[in-house]
């Protein structure tokens, strides 16, 4: 011990920051060390791929920006898809798609509060218990899930059958490969990715801020408004941005439980793959990834990084 | 309170009221089998500085969460001058709180920390504005209304939130461990801040702490609490003086035990035999019968060490033994006794010219007056 201190005592200055600027650099590569053999796992498997697909919109058929002319055409017919209005089909598309989305999120935005609300407001032991429900539906794919909220809808569906029988209705309704359809479905199937960031913001909501609100002479809606309300917005934002982000992605469940008009920007591009357009296909999946992007930074922009990812203690 | 008290007030501004009177009329809190809090009787006077004394768990947090409205007595009714509370919630109490975190709104300025109480009272702007900055001028704190409280230290956080829980002029104020995460010298200094503040505006104050000094400096009276019940109740004094059990005699201040068994009454005085030690005596108390087994404490500062049998009173408590240790802290020497029967004492010295110093291993014979010791 003595040794090592008078070692490094005896050393000039310079030196010495020179060993801790080394052992500072270690430790950094200690963190890139860990990260390696992901980080090699998803450039060698994903990041290529996608960077040679995407390519493709600019090399396929020939080099040039003609994948994108369709786009921004006043008008173009997509027939295959019933879609023969007086504007640029594409972009109804990606109206359409945003507009599911959009609303998907809102829907499990509602449903979804008070449910991660409930869940922070019991014991962490009930919680973890309540926790396994809402993960439940991850143990079923989503396709069989799909296939599932097709038995329920269809026109001899269980629901279509209970009307019937009680009276309520006369003849079956049509439920499935409708847009409320793609809603229900879309809905059930993204609600635990809005359930889990709010839950873990609201676990971190110091419970005595909320009795200190009431014991500043706050009554309950008072103490909901405006205290856990605003420190609850973080997990809204971040619950919001992975639905919406993932909403704008779906193919399977539109394509299942959606009629001919409910088109997702997704199947477009499976359509034009399957049909080899592989450069156009290239060019909507990299405007979708564009779309994906903006929104994201939009959102980043507006509440801060640190608000949508960050606890609400900080 | 005089009226020249109340005179001040009225010029130096609407902050300050009258204290409530409070009264926990044997609470109980049970959670499932745990007994949080057990059979806790307090009277509080109006503008009283009471606090809560005791170890982790003892049930302090909870008795005052009761009071705050946050938690129900499973039996027992508290009241706050005269009325019971037990069907006011939390929000109508209008009973000001410093949470041991103090609790203040992340997502809120200072300013608007301090508005939200007022705001709540659906007060107007304007004596929101008036009485929040005169209230941070009040705690030492002006012009920091701007701030969030993640900008502020830990000793500014601690004014805050005591400015939060004084700005609606709640008649009664709870503090729970207030200073407890501040380090010992700023702490010294919001101790005396805070007391200062209890005088200028009459508040009754119900402080919990578990550290003894704390108490000792700060309140008129001291509850001690231990496993949910109250240990005894009294001023410092009588609490350091005359600790009525054993747990109140080691909580609060360092104290010497010494096993004996009672061996008469003789009115005035109960004598003990402590074995190797003789006949040993204390003054009376009651319920105590010959041939008990019971426990006689002294504190060390009050044990003198005497020579040989110059002056010996008769009413000193005398004993012989070896010296086993010695400390030096500085304005005193600490002297570690093994007394015949293998008991220690601990006695402390002043460091005077004159007083005979002692080493390890030296004879020793201390004395202190029987008043001075207690049967525990
Ligand atoms: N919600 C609860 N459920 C079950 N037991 C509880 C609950 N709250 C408190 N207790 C128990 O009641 C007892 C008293 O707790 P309390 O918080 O009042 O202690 P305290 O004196 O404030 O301690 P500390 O100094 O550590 O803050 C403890 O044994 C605690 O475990
Ligand atoms: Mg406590």
């Amino acid at each position: 011990m003595t040794t090592v201190t008078s070692e490094i005592a005896q050393a000039p200055r310079a030196a010495q920051m020179a060993r801790f600027a080394r052992l500072r650099r270690l430790e950094q590569w200690r963190y890139v060390l860990l990260l390696l053999p992901a980080l090699v796992f998803l450039i060698a498997f994903y990041g290529y791929p996608v960077a040679a697909m995407l390519t493709r919109s600019f090399s396929e058929p020939g080099w040039g920006l003609q994948n994108f002319e369709p786009l921004l055409q006043a008008r173009s017919a997509l027939d295959a898809f019933g879609l023969s209005i007086p504007m640029n089909a594409y972009i109804r598309v990606f109206g359409i798609t945003l507009q599911i989305a959009l609303i998907v999120t809102v829907f499990t935005l509602l449903l979804g509060y008070p449910v991660a609300y409930a869940l922070s407001s019991v014991s962490p032991a009930r919680a973890n218990l309540l926790m396994i429900l809402v993960l439940i539906p991850f143990w079923t794919s989503i396709l069989v899930r799909s296939y599932a909220w097709m038995v329920l809808l269809g026109q001899e569906g269980i629901i279509n059958q209970a009307l019937i029988a009680t009276g309520v209705l006369a003849a079956p309704m049509q439920l499935l490969n409708t847009r409320l359809a793609v809603y229900t479905g879309m809905i059930h199937i993204l609600l635990p990715f809005m359930i889990l960031p709010l839950y873990a913001v609201m676990r971190g909501i110091d419970r005595n801020l909320l009795r200190a609100a009431g014991n500043l002479g706050a009554a309950p809606s008072a103490v909901f408004l405006r205290i856990f309300l605003p420190l609850s917005l973080p997990g809204v934002a971040a619950g919001c941005l992975l639905v919406f982000i993932l909403g704008l992605g779906f193919y399977i469940t539109p394509a299942l439980l959606g009629g001919q008009r409910d088109v997702m920007i997704s199947m477009l591009i499976q359509q034009q793959i399957s049909q080899l357009n592989w450069g156009f296909g290239a060019a909507l999946a990299l405007v979708l990834l564009l779309m994906a992007l903006a929104i994201y930074l939009l959102f980043t922009r507006l509440l801060g990084v640190e608000r949508v990812f960050g606890s609400a203690r900080a | 309170m005089t009226d020249m008290d109340q005179a001040t007030y009225a010029v130096s501004g609407a902050i300050g009221s009258l204290g409530a009177r409070v009264i926990f009329d044997r609470i109980e809190k049970r959670y499932g089998s745990v007994v949080a809090v057990d059979d806790v009787s307090l009277d509080i006077s109006p503008g009283e500085f009471i606090t809560l004394l005791g170890p982790s768990g003892s049930g302090k947090t909870t008795t005052l969460m009761m009071l705050a409205g946050f938690e129900i007595p499973t039996a027992g009714e508290i009241y706050v001058d005269e009325d019971p509370i037990a069907a006011v919630p939390p929000y109508r109490r209008n009973i000001g709180m410093v949470f041991q975190n103090y609790a203040l709104f992340p997502h809120m300025t200072v300013g608007e920390n301090i508005a939200f109480p007022l705001q709540m009272r659906k007060m107007s702007k304007a004596e929101i504005t008036r009485q929040s900055g005169e209230v941070l001028d009040l705690v030492g704190l002006p012009g920091y209304e701007g701030r969030y409280p993640r900008q502020l230290s830990g000793g500014q956080q601690q004014r805050v939130a005591v400015a939060r829980a004084l700005v609606f002029n709640p008649r009664v104020l709870l503090m729970d461990e207030p200073l407890g995460a501040l380090d010992k010298q700023l702490r010294e200094h919001l101790q005396l801040e805070i007391k200062a503040l209890h005088e200028q505006l009459g508040v009754t104050i119900i402080y919990v702490t578990h550290d003894q000094e704390e108490a000792l400096v700060m309140s008129d009276r001291i509850a001690v609490m231990n496993n949910g019940r109250i240990e005894q109740c009294g001023r410092p004094t009588e609490l350091y003086d005359e600790p009525s059990t054993r747990f109140v005699a080691t909580f609060i201040g360092e104290s010497n035990f010494i096993d004996a068994v009672v061996e008469r009454l003789d009115g005035t005085a109960v004598c003990v035999e402590a074995p190797g030690l003789g006949e040993l005596r204390a003054p009376m108390r009651s319920g105590l019968t010959a041939g008990a087994p019971v426990m006689l404490t002294v504190r060390p500062e009050k044990i003198v060490a005497v020579g040989d049998e110059n002056g010996m009173a008769a009413d000193m408590n005398v004993v012989t033994g070896t010296v086993d240790d010695v400390v030096f802290v500085g304005e005193m020497r600490r002297y570690v006794v093994v007394l015949p029967g293998a008991q220690r004492l601990v006695l402390k010295a002043q460091n005077r010219r004159g007083v005979q110093g002692f080493a390890r291993g030296d004879p020793i014979r201390v004395c202190w007056n029987v008043d001075d010791c207690r049967i525990v």
